[in-house]
């Protein structure tokens, strides 16, 4: 019997579709394979590839086979192509065909929307890798480098995922495009990645558990999104990835609770009782709050351009077709057309920022963006706590939507993170109040120094509450000495 | 340290302090235990069957959290929880009531040995309370070895074996129906200790003949398999470490007016030699009846064949199933059960009938389907009576 659940590891490329059976696009993807590892070494981890890394593989996607710990050299990582399992009679639960049954091939009249989708969400895996290639040599702990490698081949296998659909179901022009996604390079002058923020660097560890916290988090509602889709196999391939993307989030976010957690601890070490007191914590060797604060403002800000403009005819286009749902369309209790209802958009009028009601079917990226605001926030709200738990006042926040936006309603304004609105002419004076200074980011790569005796951190991020796998505090999770 | 009882059970909950929110348990969730509001992310104790399945996908290990309580949190309360509350001093290792296990290792286990019950496993109303792990990795029980007896042909490969371990001094209070657990000597290739195999009792409450502090087991010797072979080669006056007792759930109902339907193949019949023994001494008058579907390859290969045939058919209607005897038509339980249809149907229709399936798990489906015919037949659904015998404690399944 064919076993869908299982790993086959019997081709080059480990999966569940049984591409064993599928010749040609079994030789299709092993033409591309070839040019990914070259790819892996020329732009993935700098400097690591021949460690020995604690990763995680997915031997089969049911719950007791997709985490399976061991030792592995990351070019040898098995980058599969993993879909959830396949749903009896699921249906399309949105849109114009909503009702019928989810599509297992290319509907004719979306293809090239399709395609689209696939390939923007595509071209956002390998980007985010190039953008943290030589975050390996900065590590704070053993732990720290791990994880960042686990995030790194998972979305190689992000990558994976959206080649497949592209080779599987668009014939010459999903084979081309393929090959594009390898040669895009993030903040290439020539020859950029897609989107805005995946061309930005990424200079810090701070800077990375921002955006694993902010930017992988855009990638998670996207996913989302897409796991709704009627076009069955884009769905599975979504969903599998999200069980993956939850790990990302978790990097992010922790790894920004243990900075914060840190330096409150320090603070009260040093009988500081204002986080603001900016030179006197810095002199503690740990990241002031105040700057916490700030490279809040620009991932938070630089993600929301991500969801693209509020209004928006593509995004209606998408969710009529069946295409995108909405962020867990599944658990909304309405029509699923959005034929006739109105959404609230933020919009700049007349020299305000103001409400306006518009139909909600054009407001889509929007109110996935509200979606993605709301999450973020709660997350937020849990550093606050453990700043809390520490004795400090100090509280961080999300900067208003209209703040720092080069895309959308608030792309020709100046606002502060409080949502005032200035005159541009005082943008530029302001400006290293609420966003990263050269400065600060001078200070923070100052403690940018590896660590690398197991269980041993830098002085500046607090030790994770457990281990990856249960494993205890001085487990080895990158071996040097191999 | 405060004194354990009985209704002491295990909770399943996740640790707010450290969950990130991120939706993954409760999308794995089977059966739906998983639940959050805007705050957190809870575990309805009232639905969890501690399948495990959550817990390697979650990132952030928040959700592996247990704690040993007197009555459950509820979902309510633990919405408002801000981080989790501390094991309360319950001595942990003396538990009984509802959990199976306290070591999650054998608690996956059970939970995929009961995972054909098609929902939370629960015990019959009138079952004795079970102790559960009273013994554990770090501390095992040690037994000697006084007894190994091969029980099939020695003319035939297959091996299987009544091994009697007696406890001494040791308290080790077992049920009919009870496994314990064993972990093989010595290190796997990874240097770790091996994990733990689990073995059921076949022997009634109190010891292979009353009040002997001992315990039976029926292992098969499989393959090249490290336990098996381990247990299979002691010799009398061997020690042996042993843990548990394990199980809360695959009990006998007390109550003599129980009918009781075994369905076993192989080793499955260990749990049924302790029913039918502990029924046997206790209520050898007892209105309820005992029916035995055991299946083997042939009647050398049938554990306790020899024993079996002593048993009078007035306390057990037996009825064997072979399928491998040459030159005869292929039987299996399934093909016994349809057979009796008619008195199968009768029994089903009763509330004090229940229904126990023990051994390998392939024999799983062809059971189910046999008895959704004969339910059909006579205007039964299975799938609905399956469920209604589930919740009244009336249906297990441990299969492996
Ligand atoms: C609730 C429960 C109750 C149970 N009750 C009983 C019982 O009453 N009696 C009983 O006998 N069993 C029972 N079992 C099964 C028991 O726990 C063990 O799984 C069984 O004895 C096999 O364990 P092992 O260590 O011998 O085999 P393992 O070492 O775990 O090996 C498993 C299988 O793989 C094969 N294998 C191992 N190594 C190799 C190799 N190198 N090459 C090829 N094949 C290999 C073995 O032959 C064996 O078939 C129960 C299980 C559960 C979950
Ligand atoms: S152990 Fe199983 S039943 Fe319990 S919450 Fe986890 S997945 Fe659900
Ligand atoms: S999977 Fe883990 S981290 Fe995610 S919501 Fe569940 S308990 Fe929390
Ligand atoms: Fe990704
Ligand atoms: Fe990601």
């Amino acid at each position: 019997m064919l076993d869908l659940i299982n790993v086959d590891y019997s081709t080059q490329i480990p999966n569940n579709v049984d591409l064993a059976s599928d010749r040609q696009l079994l030789r299709a993807l092993e033409k591309w394979h070839p040019g990914y590892i070259d790819w892996w070494k020329s732009m993935g981890p700098e400097g690591f590839q021949e460690k020995l890394v604690y990763l995680r593989t997915a031997v089969s996607v049911d719950p007791k086979g997709w985490a399976k710990f061991d030792y592995v050299r990351m070019p040898e990582y098995r980058w599969g192509i993993l879909l959830a399992p396949q749903e009896e009679g699921r249906k399309v639960s949105f849109g114009e065909h909503i009702g019928e049954p989810a599509w297992q091939e290319v509907p004719g009249e979306h293809r090239a929307m399709l395609r689209r989708l696939i390939v923007i969400q595509g071209d956002t895996e390998p980007a985010s890798v190039e953008q943290q290639r030589h975050l390996g040599k900065t590590a704070p702990s053993l732990y720290d480098l791990r994880n960042l490698f686990q995030v790194n081949v998972e979305e190689g296998r992000h990558l994976w995922a959206m080649v497949y659909l592209l080779h599987k179901y668009f014939g010459r022009d999903g084979r081309e495009e393929a090959d594009e996604l390898l040669v895009r390079r993030s903040g290439d002058a020539d020859k950029p990645r897609m989107l805005g923020a995946f061309n930005e660097e990424t200079p810090d560890w701070l800077s990375f558990f921002m955006f694993t916290f902010f930017t992988d988090r855009d990638g998670k509602m996207q996913l989302e999104s897409l796991a709704q889709s009627g076009f069955d196999p884009l769905s599975r391939t979504a969903r599998f990835m999200l069980t993956e993307e939850a790990h990302h989030m978790f990097v992010g976010e922790t790894g920004i609770g243990r900075i914060i957690q840190r330096t409150c601890e320090a603070m009260k070490q040093a009988g500081i009782h204002d986080a603001c007191e900016v030179a006197k914590v810095r002199a503690l060797g740990v990241i002031d709050l105040p700057t916490m604060q700030k490279k809040l403002n620009l991932h938070y800000s630089l993600t929301l351009d991500l969801f693209g403009s509020e209004i928006s005819t593509n995004a209606a286009n998408f969710y009529n077709a069946g295409l995108k749902g909405r962020f867990r369309e599944n658990t909304i209790n309405d029509d699923h057309r959005l034929t006739s209802s109105t959404y609230p958009v933020l919009k700049f009028i007349d020299g305000r920022i103001q409400n306006v009601d518009e139909p909600a079917l054009t407001a889509l990226n929007m109110r996935l963006r509200d979606d993605y605001s709301e999450d973020c926030a709660k997350g937020v709200e849990r550093w606050n706590k453990i700043i809390e738990k520490e004795g400090f006042t100090f509280r961080l926040a999300l900067p208003h939507v209209a703040f720092n936006r080069k895309i959308g309603e608030f792309r020709n304004m100046e606002a502060t993170p409080s949502g005032i609105v200035i005159p541009a002419s005082d943008w530029l004076g302001t400006k290293d109040e609420y966003l990263p200074s050269a400065s600060d980011g001078e200070f923070v790569a100052s403690l940018m120094k590896p660590v690398t005796e197991a269980g041993k951190y830098a002085p500046w991020i607090a030790p994770p509450r457990l281990g990856i796998d249960n494993k205890p505090g001085e487990f080895e999770y990158v071996k040097f000495a191999a | 340290m405060s004194v354990a009882t009985s209704e002491m059970l295990k909770q399943h909950l996740i640790d707010p302090e450290v969950c990130i929110r991120c939706n993954t348990c409760e999308e794995t969730c089977p059966v739906g235990a998983i639940t959050h509001d805007s705050n957190n992310y809870v575990v309805d104790a009232s639905k969890c069957n501690f399948c495990m399945d959550c817990i390697s996908p979650c990132p952030t290990g928040s959700i592996d959290n247990w704690r040993v309580v007197k009555s459950a949190w509820g979902v309510d309360e633990q919405f408002g929880w801000s981080e989790l509350p501390a094991q309360q001093d319950i001595t942990p290792s003396a538990t009984g009531g509802q959990a199976e296990a306290i070591d999650y290792e054998v608690q996956a286990l059970i939970a995929e040995a009961h995972s054909g019950v098609g929902g939370k496993t629960i015990a019959p109303l009138s079952a004795a309370k079970p102790s559960v792990n009273l013994f554990n990795r770090d501390k095992p029980a040690v037994a000697i070895v006084t007894g190994n007896f091969r029980l099939t042909d020695e003319g035939v490969d297959n091996d299987v074996r009544h091994i009697i371990l007696d406890f001494g001094d040791t308290r080790f209070p077992v049920l009919e129906g009870q496994s314990v657990g064993v972990v093989p000597p010595g290190l796997d290739d990874h240097g770790a200790p091996h994990r733990i195999r689990l073995y059921s009792i076949a022997s009634p409450r109190h010891g292979e003949r009353p009040n002997t502090n001992n315990i039976a087991l029926t292992v098969k010797r499989d393959g090249a398999g490290l336990c098996s072979n381990y247990l299979c080669d002691l010799q009398k006056g061997d020690k042996v470490s042993v843990t548990g007792p394990f199980g809360a759930t695959f009990l006998m109902p007390n109550d003599s007016s129980a009918n009781i339907i075994m369905i076993c193949t192989g080793t499955g019949s260990a749990p049924f030699r302790g029913f039918t023994e502990w029924r046997r001494r206790m209520m050898p008058d007892a209105p309820g009846r005992m029916l035995l579907f055991f299946g083997a390859r042939r009647p050398e290969e049938l554990p306790y064949f020899g024993p079996l045939q002593r048993v009078p058919e007035t306390l057990l209607s037996k009825y064997f199933a072979y399928s491998r005897i040459s030159g005869e038509r292929k039987v299996y339980v399934q093909d016994r059960m349809r057979e009796q249809s008619a008195l199968l149907a009768g029994l089903l229709r009763k509330g004090a009938t229940h229904i126990y399936v023990c051994g390998l798990k392939g024999m799983e489906q062809g059971v189910d389907v046999a008895l959704d015919d004969i339910c059909r037949g006579d205007g039964m659904t299975w799938r609905e009576l399956r469920e209604v015998m589930r919740t009244e404690g009336r249906y297990h399944v441990e299969t492996y």
